[in-house]
């Protein structure tokens, strides 16, 4: 029963076998996957920039769009990124908050009762709804009544946004932690105040996170603005709720098609400025959660 | 037929006046080395804070706990002890209407804080939860600076002097023996602190509003002896102007810092193959420890059971 004394030969190393190889195929895969997926993205983003980073130029972003048989050399985008921002935020201003009230009720409020079921269920149909379908119902009860506008396209985005806000702020409400809730019941908090103080500030994050998707999202879609603002402008229509109007996916797609190399430029100069602003998006999104979320670890 | 077999129990276990007259023990000398906080002077039953008469707390169907009868007295620290599910944290989240939040409690029988009926028709959970505060088991802190966190409460409450903020988190905090350690990171996170920290944060959070009563629902189970003594101490120190009722799974802890002790069991019914937690026994401290009256109690607190 002595103290075992002196030194064994203890091998740590990994066992030899088929736990060794296995290990090793797997981390092969992994990498292998992460690889596949960065490929297309990486390609796209080079093919955009190589394409499109001549001609940008601080006149071809402030010009009004010429005909198509224009050269490279002349007119800008101008008309569609105004478009793009107006329809943008307005959509965003309607389904965001609406999205983030909605998840709300469901979480903190009703949603185990019938409505909240029922809301919650229609909310993810409403993520299966293809963005074309959008159009052309906004199409139907908007624009045969009031004209095409950038404001119907603000609504048919803001109605692709919605569902997705909806979901994803839920799924971030539901990860705060129910001991923070009581927390502040403990201190007399009422229902709301539970939601305003702690609730969103510790969810802000993921919230912000979700809402930016949908922009994203919504930013690049063409299907329902071909109902909804028509396009084809070559000036652009400050006046978001009256009057056809023009987006960038949309003069995107216009001039892909278009056998015209001026207007092929020119389209590649869009998609480059259409990343770049859901870049520049994503970076203010991130700087303003990190300020919002800068006591939550 | 369940009902009648666990009112038996109960009554038999905690006659109603019971409670009332427990007049001062001679102090055996057994007693003398179980350390200074039950050698204070026993119970001198003061104010009523909670009379619980024949209450039953569900969760559905479920009856969590049945006919608890129990009063808890002014200025003084009641424990409650038990083994797992018999319903200690259920009664004590009953006396501030925290079971509220949860779907499906219903708590049936009389609860009366101060004499007013605490699940009375009028009565506002909000406020009947300003008064009476609770420190939960697992350390809480918001996602918020430390000063944030202590002034959660005043500011709901509608406290928005800077300067009575600032008062009011440096009192909490000194009360709670942990203005010393953050006094020069008041703006950092109220997560980047220990666990014993985190906790004595929380306390200080529920200090801040200056409650009644503080509820402890095992604040210690989380930490180590010597923020589990930290707080026990800082518990002493706030006797005198809060009531506390501390449910915990340490019986140490219990007769360190207890005036009272309330020891919960598990009641099966073999029939219908339910339980429910019961009251067993209630009485100063020192005597439920050392001379308890019912076997089950005997049998917990010399560690054969549970």
């Amino acid at each position: 029963m002595a103290a075992v004394t002196g030194q064994q030969n203890v091998d740590l190393r990994e066992p030899k076998g088929w736990r060794r190889t296995s290990n090793r195929i797997v981390t092969v895969l992994m990498v292998l996957a992460f690889v596949l997926v960065i490929i297309p993205l990486g390609f796209v983003l080079v093919t955009v920039v190589a394409k499109g980073i001549s001609i940008i130029s601080v006149t071809f972003l402030t010009s009004q769009i010429p005909p198509n048989v224009a050269p490279a050399d002349v007119g800008g985008i101008w008309p569609a990124i105004l478009g793009t921002l107006e329809i943008v935020g307005l959509a965003t201003l309607m389904a965001v908050p609406l999205g983030i009230l909605g998840a709300i009720y469901l979480n903190e409020y009703g949603g185990r009762g019938p409505l909240g079921v029922l809301i919650g269920f229609m909310s993810d149909v409403m993520t299966g709804v293809p963005s074309i379908i959008m159009g052309l119902f906004i199409f139907s009860i908007w624009v045969l009544h009031f004209g095409y506008s950038g404001f119907a396209g603000a609504l048919a985005l803001g109605c692709l946004m919605l569902p997705i806000v909806i979901r994803s702020t839920y799924e971030m409400l539901r990860l705060v932690p129910n001991s923070l809730r009581e927390g502040s019941y403990a201190l007399g908090a009422t229902k709301a105040r539970v939601t305003m103080t702690v609730v969103l500030p510790a969810a802000i994050g993921g919230i912000v996170s979700g809402a930016l998707l949908a922009v994203a999202r919504a930013a690049g879609e063409t299907a329902p603005l071909i109902f909804t603002i028509l396009g084809g402008l070559t000036a652009a229509n400050p006046n978001v709720f009256s009057g056809a109007n023009t987006a960038l996916p949309l003069l995107i797609f216009v001039n892909a098609s278009s056998p015209y190399v001026g207007a092929e430029a020119r389209g590649w100069g869009a998609a480059l400025t259409l990343i770049v602003i859901c870049f520049v998006l994503m970076i203010v999104a991130r700087l303003v959660t990190a300020r919002f979320a800068r006591y939550s670890h | 037929m369940e009902q009648s077999e666990q009112e038996a129990v109960t009554n038999r276990q905690v006659p109603e006046s019971a409670t009332r007259q427990d007049v001062p023990l001679p102090e055996p000398a057994a007693l003398q080395a179980r350390g200074a906080a039950a050698q204070q002077e026993e119970p001198a039953s003061g104010e009523h804070v909670f009379d619980v008469k024949n209450t039953s707390v569900y969760y559905g169907s479920f009856r969590a706990v049945t006919d608890v009868s129990l009063t808890i007295y002014e200025n003084e620290i009641t424990a409650f002890i038990g083994p797992s599910g018999c319903g200690k944290t259920t009664v004590l989240r009953s006396l501030n209407r925290m079971n509220d939040l949860v779907v499906g409690a219903r708590v049936e029988g009389d609860v009366r804080y101060r004499g007013a009926p605490l699940y009375g028709k009028d009565v506002s959970p909000i406020a009947v939860r300003r008064r009476i505060g609770m420190v939960f088991q697992k350390p809480n802190p918001f996602p918020k600076s430390i000063y944030d966190n202590i002034a959660y409460g005043p500011r709901i409450n509608g406290q928005h002097n800077k300067k009575k903020l600032d008062e009011i988190v440096e009192r909490s905090l000194r009360q709670a023996a942990l203005w010393d350690e953050v006094k020069d990171r008041l703006n950092k996170s109220g997560l980047g602190l220990s666990g014993g920290q985190a906790q004595r944060l929380c306390i200080a959070r529920t200090l801040a509003v200056e409650p009644d009563v503080v509820l402890m629902d095992e604040p210690c189970s989380a930490l180590d002896p010597i923020a589990t003594g930290a707080i026990e101490d800082l518990m002493q120190e706030i006797k005198s102007k809060y009531t506390i009722v501390i449910v915990t799974h340490n019986m140490q802890q219990a007769t360190r810092v207890s005036d009272r002790t309330a020891f919960y069991s598990v009641l099966v019914n073999p029939t219908s193959d339910t339980r429910t937690g019961v009251l067993v026994e209630y009485a100063p401290t020192a005597q439920l420890f050392e001379d308890p009256q019912d076997d089950r109690t005997k049998a917990y607190v010399t560690g054969r059971m549970g």
